[in-house]
């Protein structure tokens, strides 16, 4: 009897008792499918925080500046300024590990238009800044280091403030709005960046320039820096020995002694990239191996309905042997039975995985990442547990004595 | 005289039980010759059961030589008395075993399963065979749309579609009325006359009648060998075989 007609007869003997095998096999189908779909969410919100990290650059460091403590109550980071911007130029200038530095002060304001007007979050900066977070201009052009230095009064917006200010898709370049009571020209629109995963609008923004924001709107004059520095490395393999480099200049900048606190901190968008990375791989693996728990559950019911089955057909197994069946042949019949269950539950639970994944995909607004590796894991674990729960009950039905079995009722 | 096809010498098979032993065949020895119809008689008890299973092969002697075929296989694995089985001899139980919900045809082509042979000579031979007992038109049949007459001759044409040598009969007529048993009787000696041995255990004496040689068993032995004039049972199944293909 060769493997097609033993596949085929399997078939048939599974077909005659379908509800029955439909229940057996409804384990295994779950098991697979949640596997499936877990493991596609997982990669899908793996490959979402990647590229929302890709988009801020995983090999920026942003140092940010002491807290304050007065009488016992702490501020949080950057409430006391111990920055200045001597203190980044020699970040940018002395340090090998360092590409980029670019300053970046803070707040909200209310931008007015000629015919709107939009609050959003204004960031003084310079023009390092759209190259360490890589952001081209859509339309128009960024400002420039004279702008800077001459404290001018120019704007950078981001799409959708262009879009709330002027109208969707419309071209702002040129155009004065007034920030506060003061005027600014719109010089530049910068590309789209989309959406965090968090639902935070990247391009819910303006920007100008760093000089015009400390004096405009922050009105201070003195030398310190009252925001962050982003810092871009050299590339992503020193991102950790620029940090230690950072600190190290800052400490002896600020003539902090060794048993002195810093005085600042810098975060690692890197570091927390992975370690956003790692917990949803943590997560993603909890809530798969819950599912395998189902294939291991879907095995048992197999090994179950198979024993019932071995019993139901003694009689058949005698007559088979009696014909000339060897226990081989016997063994191989049942255990393809049991193969063919599994697998075809497999097979269910792959079709219904991915229907799963598409419809929680949608239901998150994530983007499930099918992947075909799992595929294939599926359709050779749920093998394995037929042949493994199989095994045991053809193995039984194989070692019967013809004549008992011929004359079971 | 044909050639010795059969040959026990001194068989016998002890089962144990706890402390009790159980002599069911007690140093039996018996030639049968090929193209012999051979009924086998006796009591339930007398060990004619033990003895057709040790001749179908399905059971292995305590003690004793069985050469069927001029082949000893009193000393075979399992996987080699399947093989026996499967090309040497045939099949007919008194409650049929056929499979149900499965077609005539695939009943019949169980044992050439187990041959290994290709789809196209497995429904050709089937289809042989079950013509050879005038079923062919049953082919599509399940067990359950056929009577019981029908259906011994589809366990018939299973037990010859793998050219045996012999055919083993376990009270093959135990289950079915006189006039479907004549059709039974007449179907095994015609094919008595096409050269196959049959050897059938029954307790009738009326079925024995139609053998052309009668043992009869009692505890654990021979009690007596004879070969007698079969009583013919072609004449009544021409109407009989007649009768039944044109019932629906």
């Amino acid at each position: 009897m060769n493997l097609w007609q033993t596949v085929r007869a399997a078939l048939r003997a599974i077909l005659r008792n379908k509800l029955r095998s439909f229940l057996t096999t409804l384990g295994i189908v779950i098991g697979v499918g949640a596997v499936i779909a877990m493991m596609a969410i997982g990669a899908g919100a793996r490959a979402d925080i990647q590229a929302n990290f890709a988009a801020m650059g995983t090999n920026l460091l942003i140092v940010l500046p002491g807290s304050t403590s007065a009488g016992g109550l702490r501020g949080g980071f950057g409430s006391m300024p111990t920055m200045t911007n001597d203190d980044m130029a020699a970040i940018g200038n002395d340090l090998a590990s360092v590409k980029r530095v670019a300053p970046v002060l803070r707040s909200n304001q209310a931008l007015i238009s000629e015919e709107s007007n939009w609050t959003t979050s204004v960031t003084g900066t310079t023009p390092e800044y759209f190259a360490i977070r890589s952001w081209p201009m859509d339309l128009g052009a960024a400002f420039t280091m004279q702008d800077v230095e001459a404290g001018t009064k120019v704007v950078v917006l981001g799409r959708t403030v262009a879009d709330k200010l002027f109208g969707v898709n419309t071209n702002p370049v040129g155009q004065a709005i007034r920030i506060g009571p003061m005027p600014f020209d719109v010089i530049g629109v910068a590309a789209a960046k989309g959406q965090s995963s968090m639902g935070q609008d990247f391009d819910d923004v303006a920007f100008i320039p760093a000089s015009t924001f400390a004096h405009k709107i922050q009105g201070r004059f003195n030398n310190f820096l009252q925001g962050t520095i982003y810092v871009e490395a050299l590339t992503d393999d020193v991102v950790e020995r620029a940090q230690k480099d950072i600190t190290a200049l800052l400490r002896d900048r600020h003539h902090l002694a060794a048993t002195e606190d810093d005085d600042f901190s810098i975060r690692n968008m890197g570091e927390m990239a992975a370690m956003r990375e790692e917990s949803t791989r943590t997560m993603t693996t909890l809530l798969a191996s819950v599912a395998a728990v189902s294939l291991l559950v879907g095995g048992i019911g197999i090994m179950n309905i198979m024993l019932v089955s071995v019993t139901e057909r003694t009689r058949e197994i005698g007559l088979r042997m009696a014909l000339g069946a060897k226990p081989h042949n016997i063994l191989s019949q049942f255990l393809i039975e049991a193969v063919v269950l599994s697998v075809s539950g497999g097979g269910l639970g792959i079709v219904l995985g991915l229907g799963a994944a598409r419809w929680l995909g949608q239901l998150f607004h994530s983007r499930p990442q099918i992947q075909p590796e799992v595929i294939v894991a599926s359709v050779v674990f749920s093998a394995s547990v037929g042949i493994i729960f199989g095994l045991y009950p053809a193995r039984k039905a194989s070692q019967l004595d013809p004549i008992d079995a011929l004359r079971y009722e | 005289m044909a050639a010795k096809l059969i040959s026990l010498t001194d068989i016998s098979r002890v089962y144990v039980t706890g402390d009790v032993e159980v002599r069911a065949l007690d140093g039996v020895s018996l030639d049968i010759d090929e193209g012999e119809f051979i009924a086998i008689m006796g009591s339930s008890g007398s060990g004619k059961s033990t003895l057709m299973n040790i001749l179908g092969c399905l059971d292995r002697p305590t003690g004793g030589r069985y050469v069927l075929d001029g082949r000893e296989v009193s000393g075979l694995s399992r996987g080699q008395l399947a093989e026996v089985r499967n090309h040497v001899l045939g099949f007919v139980f008194q409650s049929f075993n056929l499979l149900t919900r499965t077609s005539a045809l695939e009943n019949v082509e169980l044992p050439l399963l187990y041959q290994g042979l290709r789809t196209r000579e497995r429904h050709a031979r089937a289809r042989a065979a079950l013509e050879r007992v005038g079923l062919a038109d049953r082919a599509h049949h399940t067990p359950n749309q056929l009577s019981g007459g029908q259906q011994q001759r589809v366990a018939i044409a299973r037990a010859l579609v793998g050219r045996p040598r012999v055919i083993l009969a376990d009270e093959p007529t135990g289950n079915l009325d006189s006039r479907t048993s004549l059709e039974v009787m007449a179907l095994f000696q015609e094919l008595g006359t096409q050269g196959i041995t049959i050897a059938l255990v029954t307790h009738e004496p009326d079925v024995a009648s139609f053998a052309s040689r009668v043992v009869v068993m009692k505890d654990g032995k021979l009690l007596s060998d004879a070969r007698q004039q079969p009583k013919r049972a072609a004449l009544a199944v021409g109407a009989g075989a007649a009768g039944d293909a044109a019932s629906p």
